[in-house]
């Protein structure tokens, strides 16, 4: 059995506001495996931040255990609490980096906290700026310093005191698309090269898929679906995992009016299948025409993944055909339920 | 009076309010910065919440809070007298002055410290930081340039205090506005000493900002 290095077990997160109880988690069970990037990924308000939260006691569950490395946190003393936090580092959305101190003192700041030796630490923030790419910003305040570059010193800084874990609350929401694919690959290179665990809280399809290899989808306080990132994005079974394949605005209400809901299935491409021109062979072979309704080239990690949404024939006989069609050819599908359709995004 | 007379008595009596005003604005941090620390440390959305500690010194800092200095120092002076053998004069205007600003410095620092990013103490929960140097290394820390123009307001509102206890025969500047310009009606040593009083404060104020522009890392 592989190692647990996070474990959730049962956990439930009530909050008590004014207007009555708010259950932001319920009943959460959670593995997460030595060495994983794992992904949770959710709309607003599902509850991503309040689980991730839980894992450091940030926040304490009403109900359930927190185990780190086998050792249960809930339940600790403050003082073995801090201990084991110093193994669990955390980035965040908004960096939160000390204003009063430059980036060299902000990656100190965690060695001052565990009581290393001065002469030690300061060569460890050195080395790490280095890590980071920032060995020439090490006087820079925060202030000075653009929002990738901060994100940087706050990775330094969680990796100064050797963590085994590094939660990160939407590391880069607050960054530009090039800056995010940066501070992304610096994550994955931590993860890689340092086998530090990654647990990995994004609204954006797009950061688990360069980033994790598994992944946990969050939905009004509960993990409606799970497994590797490879396996979910062929055959996403909920509706919560569809939605988030799909970029805003791409696969929505309005181009569905005109086309049918009847037999769309969405299909996934990769290395193995995208060197034959499988569609326009089954249109031609099948006689029967099919509607393209979406289509995308992704890149998973490493590899690229197409994807595509096509409306199949409208009569049930030639339809059946064309996805024994797509079976016999050995490409993944599922099929997508007629009354599925991608809801306007309020917000 | 002659002007070399006026000069020194204004020098005399600007050293009184001066002593007043630093010994009495050190003493009230002394007891108004753990006070104000305390309150935003064990408040609703603090690292140690603690309601009943919270509400209690809350509610002693407000009552002397709303007690007008004058009203408060008025009230006072036989104790004081009693506790160190004086009821005038700078010490004891200067005891007057420690219990009537405490409470004020507690509130002024509880601020400053609520203003400090909330994202950047829970970071330093993440760490495993403790209570004590979430307190020192980041409350105290980030909050520096906000507490220190506190400080500043807190010495010009003693200086003010000091001045207006003259009336009680305290000492200082406020004294020989009193004496010279009310009584005898000079009116001429009267306004040299809202001079003095004027200069003194300014002097305080820019040494404040100029301290806190330098201080403060977040604008540079
Ligand atoms: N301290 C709190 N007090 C009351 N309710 C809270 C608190 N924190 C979170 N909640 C509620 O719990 C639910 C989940 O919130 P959470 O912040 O975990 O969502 P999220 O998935 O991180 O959303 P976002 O993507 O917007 O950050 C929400 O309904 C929120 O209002
Ligand atoms: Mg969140």
């Amino acid at each position: 059995m592989a190692e647990h290095i996070i474990s959730l077990q049962g956990v439930t997160k009530e909050f008590d506001t004014k207007g009555g109880k708010v259950v932001a988690l319920k009943d959460i069970n959670l593995d997460i495996e030595k060495g994983d990037s794992y992904g949770i990924i959710g709309l607003s308000g599902a509850g991503k931040s309040t689980l991730v939260r839980t894992i450091n006691l940030l926040e304490q569950p009403t109900e359930g255990k927190v185990l780190f490395d086998g050792e249960s946190l809930t339940g600790l003393g403050n003082k073995d609490l801090n201990l084991n936090r110093r193994k669990i580092s955390m980035i965040f959305q908004q960096f939160n980096l000390l204003m009063q101190r430059d980036a060299l003192g902000n990656i100190l700041f965690p060695l001052e906290i565990a009581g290393a030796p001065k002469a030690e630490a300061l060569e460890k923030a050195k080395e790490l700026l280095k890590v980071v790419d920032l060995e020439d910003r090490a006087h820079s305040y925060p202030s000075q310093l653009s929002g990738g570059q901060k994100q940087r010193v706050a990775i330094a800084r969680a990796l100064a005191s050797d963590p085994e874990v590094i939660l990160c609350d939407e590391a880069t929401s607050a960054l530009d698309p090039k800056t995010t694919r940066s501070i992304l690959g610096l994550l994955r290179k931590i993860n890689e090269e340092r086998g530090i665990t990654l647990v990995v809280i994004t609204h954006e399809m797009e950061v688990i898929k360069q980033l994790c290899n598994k992944v946990a989808v969050i939905e009004n306080g509960e993990i409606v679906e799970r497994g590797e990132v490879q396996e979910i994005f062929k055959k996403p079974k909920t509706k919560a995992a569809r939605k988030l394949f799909f970029p805003d605005g791409d696969y929505r209400e309005k181009p569905l009016t005109k086309t049918s809901t009847k037999n769309r299935v969405r299909l996934v491409f990769d290395e193995a299948n995208a060197g034959e021109p499988i569609i326009a062979n089954m249109i031609m072979e099948l006689g029967a025409p099919v509607n393209f309704l979406y289509a995308n080239l992704d890149v998973l990690g490493e590899s690229q993944k197409g994807q595509m949404v096509l409306c199949l024939a409208a009569d049930k006989a030639t339809a059946d055909k064309q996805k024994a069609y797509l079976t016999a050819k050995g490409v993944e599908f599922i099929e997508i339920p007629e009354d599925e359709i991608e809801e306007e995004v309020t917000e | 009076m002659s002007a070399h007379e006026l000069m020194s008595l204004l020098g005399q009596e600007s050293l009184a309010t001066l002593y007043m005003t630093f010994v009495g604005t050190l003493v009230a941090y002394l007891i108004g910065l753990p006070v104000g620390v305390s309150l935003v440390v064990t408040g609703p959305n603090g690292i140690k919440p603690r309601p009943v500690y919270n509400k209690v010194m809350g509610f002693i800092v407000n009552v002397i809070r709303s007690v007008p200095f004058l009203i408060l120092m008025i009230a006072l002076i036989p104790y004081i007298r009693k506790v160190i053998g004086t009821g005038i004069g700078p010490r004891a205007i200067t005891a007057a002055l420690i219990i009537a600003a405490a409470p004020f410095v507690a509130r002024l620092v509880e601020q400053s410290l609520l203003e400090v990013d909330p994202g950047v103490v829970e970071a330093a929960q993440a760490m495993g930081a403790s209570t004590l140097q979430i307190i020192w290394k980041v409350l105290l820390l980030e909050g520096r340039p906000s507490l220190i123009n506190g400080a500043a307001v807190t010495m010009i509102n003693i200086l003010g205090y000091s001045a207006m206890a003259g009336t009680l025969g305290g000492g200082g500047l406020g004294d020989i506005a009193i004496r010279y310009g009310l009584y005898r009606f000079q009116p001429t040593i009267m306004w040299i000493t809202i001079l003095v009083l004027i200069v003194l404060v300014q002097v305080l104020q820019e040494i404040g900002i100029r301290i806190v522009a330098k201080s403060d890392n977040r604008i540079n």
